[in-house]
C-alpha cells in the first residue's frame, strides 16, 4: 500500500472542555459589552487592541509557549478549542492571530534570547501585532524567487525591495519576512534566503493599503529603503530559509481557521429555515454538517499528532486543501437553500447581508497561505508522484 | 497517562485481528485471482478460513457462540475487508450477530444477513407470533441460510432468528453483481425470537449497518488511492510516465483528500459507537455523516480512479471495478446518503441554530 495516511479518531481530552466554557463565557461577555457583533463578519473594527490584550489576560495567547517566555505551557488541544471558538464567534483576532500561531513559535525557534524575554511576553499579552512578509511583486507561490535584498553592512543589513499581499502590515509592530542574502546556486535554486526579524518602525519602510474586492484594506505594499535590520535579527541560518519553513506549515495549514471561515453562513441558514425544514433544506444542510464534522475530525486528528510532536505535513495539506475548497462553496450552497427560505423571516437580512460578504471573501481562501496548487504538489509528493 | 496507555493496548488488540483478516484476505481474496475465477470457487475457502478465524461471529459473545472481539476490533475487520473490497457476507453476518446479540439469541453457524437492511421497510409481528413483510436491498439474503430480523409486534420491537428457507427471496444484484435480494416475509415462523432492548429501534441498526458501509467504502477508497498511484508510476503516455503530469498529479491529490476525509468520517463513527453508552444526538450525528460523507467520497473517488486508469480500468479484467463499483453499491445499504441528509438536516434544524456550533464541538 502507498504510505497509509494517518487519520485516528483523536478526542479533545476533558479539560479541554472546560476551557471552552471559559472562552465562550468570556465571548458572550463582550458581545454583551458591545466589543463585536458575532452576526458581521464585515465589520469595520476588526482590529480591536483592547480585545487583544484581554484575551491575553485571560492566558490564551502563547498557550503553548514555556512560562520564561510569558507562556502557559498548555497544549495544541488546548490551544485549538480557543482558535475554533473565537473563529465560530467572529471575534476580531486579527491583531493577535498570526504572532500567537506563527510569528512566535518561529521566534521561539530561532531568535537570540534577549529578543525572545523583549518580545514573546508581548505576545502573550496581546500587546503586538505581526505580519509575514512572504511575497513579491513576482513571487508569489514561487516562494524562493523572492528578490527583495539584504545587503551586509556594519553592523547588520540593508533591505531594498517590496513585499506584497501583506495582511495586517498597516498595523503591525514586527514582520517576520525573508530576504534575498544570496543568489541560488545551481544545485539548489532554493538557497540564499534569509529569515528576518523586522520592526516596522524601521525608518525606510513604507506601508501602502491595497483595496480588496470585499471593500477592506487588510492587505499592503511594504517598501524597503536602505531599512537597516541589526545582525541579532536574522531568524537561523543565513541563506538557509528554505529549511525552516517547511515544519511551520502543519500548524499553520490544519487549523480550525482553514474551514471555518465562512462558517456563519450555515448557522444563520439553519436560523432561517425554522425547525421543520423541507425536504430540500434538510438534506442540503445535513450534507454541509456532515462535511464540516468530518473536517472538523480531521482537523483534530492533526492537531491530536502535533502534540505527540509529529509533523503530518501532508495530512495538514490535505486538510487545508478540502477545508478550504469547501469554506469556499459553503455560500453559495447556502445560498442555493436560502431562496426557499422565507423572505420574511426575521434574520433574513442578516443571511443576505453575511451572504454578499462570504461570497465576496471566497476567492481568497484557496490562494493565502498556500495556494490549492501548492497544497496539492505538496500532496502528489507525498504519495510519491514527484 | 492511563488512558493513553489503555488506548495504546486496544490498537495492538485491532492490529491483531485486523491483521489476521488481511492475511486470510491476502491469501485467499487476492483481487486479480477472484477476477479470473469465472465460477467462484474462491467464495468457499474464503468463507472457511473466515469462520476457522472466528471472524463473521466478532461481535458474538462467547455464550451466544461467537469469538467475544471488542466492537473495535470487529470495526478493523471491516475495514480491511472494504481494502479487499471482499464480497462475501462477512460484514452482514457480523452484523447479524451483533443484532442478535442484543436479545441473547445465539448466532448460528453459517453466512446470515440483516433484514430490514433500508430505513423504510417494515416487519411486523403478528398475533400468532409469525412475521410478516418485505425488505428489500438485504444484502447476500440468497447466499444467507439465516436472516436475523428487527420485527415490530403490539408489544414493540423484537429481535428474531429466521432460517432463510422459509422466506420467498427474490434474487437481486447490486451494482458490483454481489446479492441484493428481495425477501418477503409471509407468516413466517422464526427460529428463535426474543423482545429488543427497551432503548433499542430500527435506526440504530440503520445507522450500525451504515458505519459498517462507511468503513468498507473508506477501506475501498485506500485501495483505489493505491492502485491508481501505482499504475500513474507505471504508465507511460507522451514519452513520461503520466505520474508526472501536474493534472493527473492534482487529480491523485484529490482523490488522497476524498479517502481521507472517508476514512476519518468512518473511523471518528466508529470510535463513537464502540465507545457509546447511550444513543444521543452527538451518535446520530457521528454515524449518519459516515455514511453522507462517505457515500459523497465513493462518487467523488471512483470517477478520479477510473479518470487516472484510463480504458484499461473499464474493462472486466482489470481489478479497479472490484473497489469502485463496491464504493458505489455499499452507498445505497442501510439507507443512502441523502436520506441521512434529511434526517441529519431536520435534527439540526429542531435542535437550533445556536445548538449547531455546540453539537459539532461536542465530538
Amino acid at each position: 500500500m502507498t504510505a497509509a495516511l494517518r487519520f485516528d479518531p483523536i478526542r479533545l481530552p476533558p479539560e479541554c472542555e472546560k476551557l471552552r466554557q471559559e472562552v465562550r463565557a468570556f465571548l458572550a461577555e463582550e458581545i454583551a459589552a458591545g466589543t463585536f457583533d458575532p452576526h458581521k463578519p464585515n465589520r469595520e473594527d476588526a482590529d480591536a487592541p483592547e480585545f487583544s490584550r484581554r484575551v491575553g489576560e485571560r492566558g490564551w495567547l502563547g498557550m503553548t509557549w514555556p512560562k520564561k517566555y510569558g507562556g502557559h505551557e498548555r497544549t495544541f488541544l488546548e490551544r485549538y478549542v480557543v482558535t475554533e471558538e473565537m473563529r465560530v464567534a467572529n471575534a476580531p483576532t486579527r491583531r493577535f492571530f498570526v504572532a500567537d500561531r506563527q510569528s512566535g513559535p518561529v521566534l521561539l525557534k530561532y531568535a537570540p534570547e534577549h529578543i525572545k524575554m523583549d518580545i514573546l511576553p508581548r505576545i502573550c499579552r496581546g500587546e503586538v501585532c505581526f505580519a509575514i512578509g512572504m511575497s513579491e511583486p513576482n513571487s508569489g507561490s514561487d516562494l524562493f524567487a523572492a528578490k527583495t535584498k539584504a545587503t551586509k553592512t556594519d553592523g547588520g543589513w540593508l533591505i531594498n525591495g517590496s513585499k506584497i499581499w501583506t495582511s495586517s502590515a498597516h498595523i503591525a509592530d514586527y514582520m517576520i519576512a525573508i530576504f534575498r542574502t544570496s543568489p541560488p546556486t545551481k544545485e539548489n535554486r532554493r538557497h540564499g534566503l534569509t529569515q528576518f526579524l523586522v520592526d516596522m518602525k524601521t525608518p525606510g519602510i513604507k506601508v501602502n493599503p491595497i483595496g480588496q474586492i470585499t471593500g477592506q484594506f487588510e492587505f499592503n505594499e511594504v517598501v524597503f529603503t536602505d531599512a537597516f535590520m541589526p545582525d541579532d535579527h536574522v531568524l537561523g541560518e543565513i541563506d538557509g530559509a528554505w529549511k525552516q519553513a517547511t515544519s511551520e506549515l502543519a500548524y499553520e495549514r490544519s487549523g480550525p481557521e482553514r474551514f471555518l471561515e465562512t462558517y456563519y453562513v450555515l448557522t444563520e441558514l439553519v436560523r432561517a429555515v425554522g425547525s421543520k425544514p423541507d425536504t430540500r433544506s434538510a438534506e442540503g444542510i445535513g450534507r454541509l454538517v456532515a462535511q464540516l464534522h468530518t473536517m472538523r475530525r480531521m482537523s483534530v486528528s492533526v492537531a491530536g499528532m502535533l502534540q505527540a510532536g509529529k509533523e503530518p505535513v501532508v495530512e495538514a495539506s490535505i486538510v487545508k486543501d478540502i477545508g478550504t475548497v469547501w469554506e469556499q462553496q459553503l455560500p453559495h450552497r447556502v445560498r442555493d437553500l436560502a431562496a426557499f427560505v422565507d423572505a420574511d423571516a426575521s434574520n433574513h437580512e442578516t443571511l443576505e447581508n453575511q451572504l454578499s460578504f462570504a461570497i465576496k471573501t471566497a476567492p481568497k481562501l484557496t490562494i493565502q497561505g498556500g495556494t490549492t496548487e501548492v497544497l496539492r504538489g505538496i500532496i502528489a509528493r507525498g504519495l510519491g508522484l514527484r | 497517562m492511563r488512558n493513553r496507555k489503555t488506548g495504546n493496548a486496544v490498537a495492538e488488540s485491532e492490529n491483531i485481528v485486523a491483521e489476521t483478516a488481511e492475511k486470510i484476505f491476502t491469501d485467499l481474496a487476492d483481487a486479480q485471482t477472484i477476477n479470473l475465477d469465472k465460477k467462484g470457487n474462491w467464495k468457499a475457502l474464503l468463507w472457511q478460513a473466515l469462520t476457522e478465524a472466528g471472524l463473521p461471529l466478532s461481535w458474538v459473545p462467547e455464550d451466544c457462540g461467537g469469538s467475544g472481539a471488542s466492537m473495535a476490533e470487529g470495526f478493523s475487520v471491516l475495514g480491511a475487508a472494504g481494502r479487499f473490497a471482499i464480497a462475501v457476507p462477512l460484514a452482514e453476518t457480523m452484523l447479524a450477530g451483533w443484532l442478535l446479540s442484543h436479545a441473547k439469541i445465539a448466532s448460528p453457524e453459517g453466512a446470515m444477513t440483516v433484514a430490514p437492511a433500508t430505513p423504510k421497510d417494515r416487519i411486523a409481528i403478528g398475533a400468532d407470533g409469525t412475521l410478516s413483510g418485505r425488505a428489500r436491498g438485504v444484502p447476500f439474503a440468497k447466499d444467507s441460510k439465516h436472516i436475523a430480523v428487527l420485527a415490530s409486534g403490539a408489544n414493540g420491537l423484537s429481535i428474531a432468528l429466521v432460517d432463510t428457507a422459509n422466506c420467498r427471496i427474490e434474487a437481486g444484484l447490486n451494482l458490483a453483481g454481489d446479492g441484493s435480494d428481495t425477501v418477503t416475509f409471509s407468516n413466517v415462523a422464526p427460529a428463535a425470537i426474543k423482545p429488543a432492548p427497551k432503548d433499542f429501534d430500527q435506526t440504530q441498526l440503520m445507522l450500525m449497518g451504515g458505519v459498517a458501509r462507511s468503513l468498507q467504502i473508506a477501506g475501498a477508497l485506500e485501495a483505489m488511492l493505491d492502485i491508481s498511484v501505482r499504475y500513474s508510476n507505471e504508465r507511460v503516455a507522451f514519452e513520461k510516465k503520466i505520474s508526472k503530469f501536474q493534472a493527473v498529479q492534482h487529480n491523485l491529490a484529490k482523490l488522497a483528500g476524498e479517502s481521507a476525509a472517508a476514512l476519518t468520517a468512518a473511523t471518528s463513527a466508529a470510535d463513537t459507537l464502540a465507545n457509546s453508552t447511550s444513543f444521543d444526538d452527538a451518535v446520530f450525528l457521528e454515524a449518519a455523516s459516515a455514511k453522507i460523507r462517505c457515500s459523497e467520497a465513493a462518487e467523488k473517488g471512483a470517477a478520479i480512479a477510473h479518470q487516472v486508469h484510463g480504458a484499461i480500468g473499464f474493462t472486466i479484467e482489470h481489478i479497479l471495478h472490484r473497489y469502485t463499483l463496491r464504493a458505489l453499491a455499499w452507498r445505497d445499504d442501510f439507507g443512502s446518503e441523502s436520506y441521512w441528509a434529511v434526517e441529519l438536516g431536520k435534527m439540526v434544524a429542531a435542535r437550533g441554530a445556536d445548538e449547531l456550533w455546540p453539537l459539532v464541538a461536542s465530538r
